[in-house]
């Protein structure tokens, strides 16, 4: 029989070129990238670090509170009380200093380029693949890459949950402006309005929901990142869900992995809360 | 034509607009100048129609209907009124200005400035109150809130919505959200209203109340309204002037009367079945000048007698020297006063018909019923000075009923 795949391409090499050349030509400008946001992941691990644990306990409560009403402001101070009797405080506060930072990036590259794509449909054709090769790349397959070019630690871990978790903002804006009623939009218009004031004062606010839920989406797949991040050398919950693997310490694991769990749901509560809250309006 | 003043009274001025869906227009204007069909055209292209050479005009303080069925271009056409459609070509001339030529600015500017909207699915903003929808186009323009919501205020008192203004429009049921459309587009103060059938989602008892709420906003105003509609009803009883629009071209434009005594097809002629004609027509339109009239300084009960039998009548209208209208006479009225020795044979009034009164002729066919029934001659119809103008017999009021025959004929202008 002839072997039609006899002769193959090889796209290894050239990924591995490609690779190589990016960090011997770049890294200067990648690290420049990384700048900005080791420093706002410093200042906001400082912070949360420096603060009394009794006032972040208290801030969870009436965030929750607030938000979502008093049982889930409830269960929310329960909750980070408890990881902190487990012994991981401090590395909860690194996780959700890792978790803000990566949301903040993802929010301020995610919704302008997700206004972009409800703009052209030939943008959200390109973005849409780049979108389902960001959400479904094994994050294995970018680390070493994301090592070469921003070096291992915190940071690079940031940057890796950036990738894996901002497509959520960016549909979810792009679906929200393109549900708004397109006769609001033709109404405004007839009122004299500029693409601005449309954005603005029509399509920004009745798409909030929805990209609310984004939020919450991308919220939630930079915290299931963190033990992926650690693996890199990000510090946070992951290392001790990571150390206990290596060492076959299950209980060390178990903590750890309560950890995320708990945080998960006290930040899907409190956000989710936030967009239904909108929409009751 | 490429002069763009205006004439007077004159607002909006529409020269030949056409517009064409579907991309390079050229091959459907060379079919339509072969004279192709709409359906053709398509066919042959895949080019649509919407709007096929509209030239109209819009005067101020008027209400003028576009009317057709669905897919008939109207509502395209009042959105190139404001180019929320862009036109293929022709002229939309504002204030004597051809606002095709303007850039975006520009166009935003006339849109602030001169025009207001009101929608069929009322298209209000959920996330904003009914006082904050009313001021949009305000805010929109730039006027500080304070300014905005006081004016907004003003237009929700004009409605009857002011009780509820800090209410969310799911809130309000159809009509009151269609009240806030309506203070959203009288908010701005607009020389021209476009209402893109407005009244149309909105249940029958309902519309009848908009109808009369836009009828008492315009009385005694200067805003133009070019109101969008499929119903001929509804356009019979707010229009001014009614355009009929088939597959995209204005087939008639006219008084309300007019087109319906007048129809300029069958197409037009098919909408006014099932239309309640003595709702529509008023005496004026309808009353005739066959009976015959005398003037009163000369009327002898002989020499009214010997003109009755002359012209074959039973019935003579009495009318001053300026034409106001005095009474009826009726031969057997005449014979009777004749008869009796004690009376002047000079003097015409004791022969007058008891109990006929003129009507006005703004009155409808429908209110002049109780006339038609009691009266045993034909109504006479003065106009608001007491002139004569004519009269409607039964058989004339049951022939304008049947809009089958050709009423034009008995309703020439003989005045």
């Amino acid at each position: 029989m002839f072997d039609i795949f006899q002769h193959t391409i090889p796209l290894d090499n050239w990924i591995a070129v490609a690779v190589d050349w990016l960090v011997s030509n770049f890294r200067p400008q990648f690290q420049a990238i990384k700048m900005p946001v080791e420093v706002m992941l410093n200042s906001i691990d400082s912070l949360l670090l420096w603060l009394p644990e009794e006032v972040i306990l208290l801030a969870f409560l009436i965030i929750g509170w607030k938000t979502a009403g008093w049982k889930i402001g409830l269960f929310s101070i329960i909750s980070m009380a408890f990881i902190g009797f487990t012994g991981l405080w401090d590395e909860t506060m690194t996780t959700l200093a890792m978790v803000i930072s990566a949301v903040v990036v993802c929010v301020l590259i995610g919704v302008p380029l997700g206004i972009l794509s409800s703009r052209s449909n030939r943008f959200e054709a390109f973005l849409r693949p780049v979108l389902d090769a960001m959400q479904t790349t094994p994050a294995f397959v970018y680390l070493v890459p994301v090592v070469m070019l921003f070096s291992i630690g915190t940071v690079a871990g940031v940057i890796a949950t950036i990738i894996f978790s901002m497509p959520p903002i960016i549909r979810l804006t792009n679906l929200g402006i393109r549900q708004v009623h397109p006769e609001l939009i033709e109404a405004t218009y007839a009122f004299g309005a500029t693409k601005r004031q449309v954005l603005w004062k029509v399509q920004i606010p009745l798409a909030l929901t929805t990209i609310m839920a984004g939020l919450n989406q991308t919220i939630m797949l930079s915290l299931s990142m963190v033990v992926i991040a650690s693996l890199i050398g990000a510090g946070g919950l992951g290392v001790p869900v990571f150390e206990g693997l290596n060492s076959l310490q299950v209980g060390l694991a178990g903590i750890g992995g309560l950890g995320i769990v708990l945080m998960a749901m006290v930040l899907d509560r409190i956000t989710q809360a936030m967009g239904s809250k909108k929409e009751e309006e | 034509m490429a002069d763009d003043s205006t004439s007077a009274g004159e607002r909006l001025r529409v020269e030949n607009a056409f517009k064409i869906f579907g991309g390079d227009p050229e091959p459907a204007f060379k079919l339509i100048e072969q004279g192709e069909t709409k359906d053709a055209i398509y066919k042959k292209t895949g080019l649509t129609i919407g709007v096929h050479d509209a030239t109209f005009e819009v005067y101020a303080g008027e209400i003028f209907v576009i009317m057709g069925l669905s897919g008939s271009g109207k509502s395209t056409l009042v959105r190139l009124l404001n180019r929320l459609i862009e036109p293929t070509s022709g002229k939309i001339i504002l204030e004597g200005q051809d606002i095709t030529q303007l850039d975006t600015k520009g166009l935003v500017d006339i849109r602030r400035k001169y025009m207001s909207m009101v929608f069929q699915s009322f298209a209000l903003m959920p996330h904003l109150s009914v006082l904050q929808n009313a001021a949009f186009g305000l805010e929109v323009m730039g006027v500080a809130e304070k300014k905005r919501n006081e004016r907004a205020m003003d237009a929700l008192k004009q409605v009857g919505l002011d009780h509820v203004a800090q209410s969310y429009p799911k809130a309000l049921s159809g009509g009151m959200q269609q009240r806030v459309g309506l203070a959203r587009g009288l908010a701005v103060d607009p020389d021209i209203m476009l209402m893109d059938e407005a009244f149309s989602a909105l249940d029958p008892l309902i519309r009848t109340e908009m109808q009369d709420e836009l009828l008492k906003l315009q009385e005694g105003s200067n805003r133009t309204v070019v109101f969008i509609s499929h119903d001929l009803d509804e356009a019979m009883r707010i229009g001014d002037r009614i355009a009929i629009m088939e597959s995209g071209r204005i087939v008639q434009i006219g008084a309300p009367e007019e087109i319906m005594r007048n129809p300029a097809d069958d197409y037009v002629k098919a909408f006014f079945r099932g239309v309640d004609p003595t709702n529509v027509y008023k005496a004026g339109d309808i009353a005739t000048t066959t009976q015959v009239t005398f003037p009163l300084h000369k009327a002898g009960l002989r020499a009214v007698r010997q003109r009755m039998n002359e012209f074959d009548r039973e019935y003579a209208y009495v009318l001053r020297k300026d034409r106001s209208f005095v009474g009826v006479v009726s031969l057997a009225k005449i014979q009777e006063t004749l008869e009796d020795e004690t009376i002047n044979s000079e003097d015409i009034s004791p022969a007058f018909l008891e109990g006929i009164e003129a009507i006005n002729q703004e009155a409808t066919l429908q209110e002049i019923l109780p006339q038609l029934y009691s009266y045993e001659c034909p109504v006479p119809i003065v106009d608001s000075e007491n002139k004569y103008i004519g009269t409607i017999s039964r058989h004339l009021f049951l022939k304008t009923l049947s809009r089958e025959t050709n009423i034009e004929e008995e309703t020439t202008e003989e005045a």
